[in-house]
């Protein structure tokens, strides 16, 4: 049997649903954990299910809670709202018509105190499930259930050669790989899901590496 | 390697093994988990069901639309007054099942089992009967694994999700998992844990998941109360010795069938039954506008 009995008594979560309130805090928590600098504003763009029936699932107190640290079986997500106004975050959502995506989308846009803007896509497939889609305008496919990187590089000759084997190097196996670029020669995404916990020094040594802009480790408990 | 009820009862024969003991080897392999590691995350989890079982007993939670807002300690005020009909345990089942209900759509803390909105049924049935039976907390964590190994075989085999194949594939399911733990806790064999989860689903096959205004709440809350009652009387049903005719992976495999033959008004998407009555478009209305 290949499904976890965990899975079948599980998630330990906050109510009413694994997809609209679960899977929404867990979406705006992952986008939460990609920030570079503090923020005070966070944008939701809600679509289908989501922007219809968010108000009745407690999907926008949800979103803030993830939005502010708080995971989605943490009893505190009730009370996001007020968090937040504690916190100085101020929060807006609006409806959004995409097209081809699932029901349950959403695209989170940070706003850093700076005025810098960080924008996250992604959706809720149920069962307190998520899809990451979109990371600063660079196509994805994280379900974040197991420890990722995002590595911002430039697009060049070897470089993923030499990122995989400071990998190598550390002991980590890759288990989903996937790469995106602006234009040839220009600014490149890559994100790495893989079976180990990303120590600060695997980030510090990729940081090493010629032409690497950023990069972020998510680890997964 | 089991993938339904039979290879399940085959193999714990085979290896001689209690089932709870073939589903925790099964999960350790399968997660890389110690044993005490799967037992830890399995008492954690019923100690999340213990609270919210608990909670909206004594204590109104604050409902969006306030559909079931009070429900949990209205019937359990009458049940301890009592003069019900079905008698004190029947209705502290049900209370239990609706104060899970209550807190869930509450945005209280729950453990989805399998479904969230499904998640009183579980819980309510267990700890009545622990507290009835007097019964260790080994013996629950047991009569646990064996719900969940259960549910398990027919996530796979079938589905779980309303949206896909109506309320008997939540609430139905639930009572399934419920009974089957029940049989075990008294004392029966795994043929009759088998032949309680066939008589569970058989007795609510083709129920639609119909919540109104989309809300996990009514007709939910009841469903919870009524499908943990479900999943007790199915478990007297085995433990007396009645056999299950068809097969209980049959069974599974005909509430799937039946799941998806239902049209999609009638799975999860507030369109059809319950919610589609005048009331509850009216509801509807008055929370979301047009």
């Amino acid at each position: 049997m290949e499904i976890s009995i965990l899975n079948v008594l599980g998630p330990v979560m906050i109510g009413p649903s694994s997809s609209h309130t679960a899977g929404a805090a867990k979406l705006s928590l992952t986008a939460r954990s990609l920030l570079t600098k503090p923020f005070t504003h966070v944008s939701f763009g809600l679509y289908g299910s989501f922007a219809k029936t968010y108000k009745g699932h407690g999907t926008d107190i949800a979103l803030v809670a993830g939005a502010l640290g708080i995971k989605e079986n943490d009893e505190r997500l009730k009370r996001a709202f007020l968090i937040a106004k504690e916190q100085g975050v101020t929060y807006d959502f609006y409806e959004l018509d995409l097209e081809n995506t699932h029901e349950n989308t959403v695209v989170i846009t940070f706003t850093y105190t700076d005025g810098e803007k960080m924008e996250v896509v992604g959706s809720s497939i149920g069962g307190g499930e998520i899809l990451i889609r979109k990371i600063q305008g660079f196509e994805t496919e994280l379900t974040m259930n197991s420890s990722t990187l995002l590595i911002r590089h430039l697009d060049r000759v070897g470089i993923i050669s030499e990122i995989t084997k400071v990998l190598a190097d550390e002991g980590i196996n890759i288990g989903v790989m996937t790469l995106n670029r602006k234009a040839r020669g220009e600014e490149a995404c890559c994100t790495i899901e893989t079976d180990s916990y990303l120590t600060k020094n695997v980030v510090a040594e990729l940081k090493k590496l010629g032409d690497i802009t950023s990069v972020q480790a998510v680890n997964v408990e | 390697m089991y993938q339904n009820m039979e290879d399940m009862l085959r193999l714990s024969k085979e290896q001689q093994i209690p089932l709870y003991q073939l589903i925790l080897e099964n999960e350790m392999k399968l997660t890389d988990k110690s044993e005490e590691e799967v037992w830890k995350q399995l008492s954690m989890r019923f100690e999340v069901m213990k609270d919210s079982a608990s909670k909206a007993l004594t204590k109104e939670g604050k409902t969006v639309g306030n559909l079931i807002s009070g429900i949990t300690k209205k019937h359990y005020d009458y049940t301890l007054k009592d003069e019900t009909v079905c008698g004190t345990f029947i209705n502290s089942v049900m209370a239990r099942a609706l104060s899970c209900s209550e807190v869930n759509a509450s945005m209280g803390k729950i453990c989805a089992a399998p479904t969230a909105g499904s998640c009183g049924i579980i819980p309510a049935v267990l700890i009545t009967l622990q507290e009835e039976k007097s019964l260790s907390e080994r013996k629950i964590l047991e009569g646990l694994m064996i719900s969940s190994g259960i549910g398990a075989v027919i996530m796979k085999n079938a589905t779980v999700s309303g949206a896909e194949g109506g309320c008997q594939a939540e609430c139905g399911v639930a009572a399934a998992m419920a009974a089957a733990a029940v049989v075990y806790l008294s004392g029966g064999t795994d043929e009759m844990v088998m032949d309680s989860v066939a008589f569970s689903l058989m007795n609510c096959m083709g129920l639609v998941c119909d919540p109104v205004a989309g809300l996990v709440q009514v007709p939910c809350a009841q469903r919870n109360a009524s499908q943990a009652i479900n999943g007790l009387l199915s478990a007297d049903l085995a433990l007396g010795g009645m056999k299950s005719v068809i097969p209980p992976d049959q069974v599974v495999d005909a509430m799937y069938k039946v799941g998806k033959m239902l049209p999609l008004s009638l799975r999860e998407t507030a369109m059809g039954g319950i919610a589609n009555t005048t009331q509850g478009k009216k509801i509807t209305k008055e929370i979301f506008g047009d």
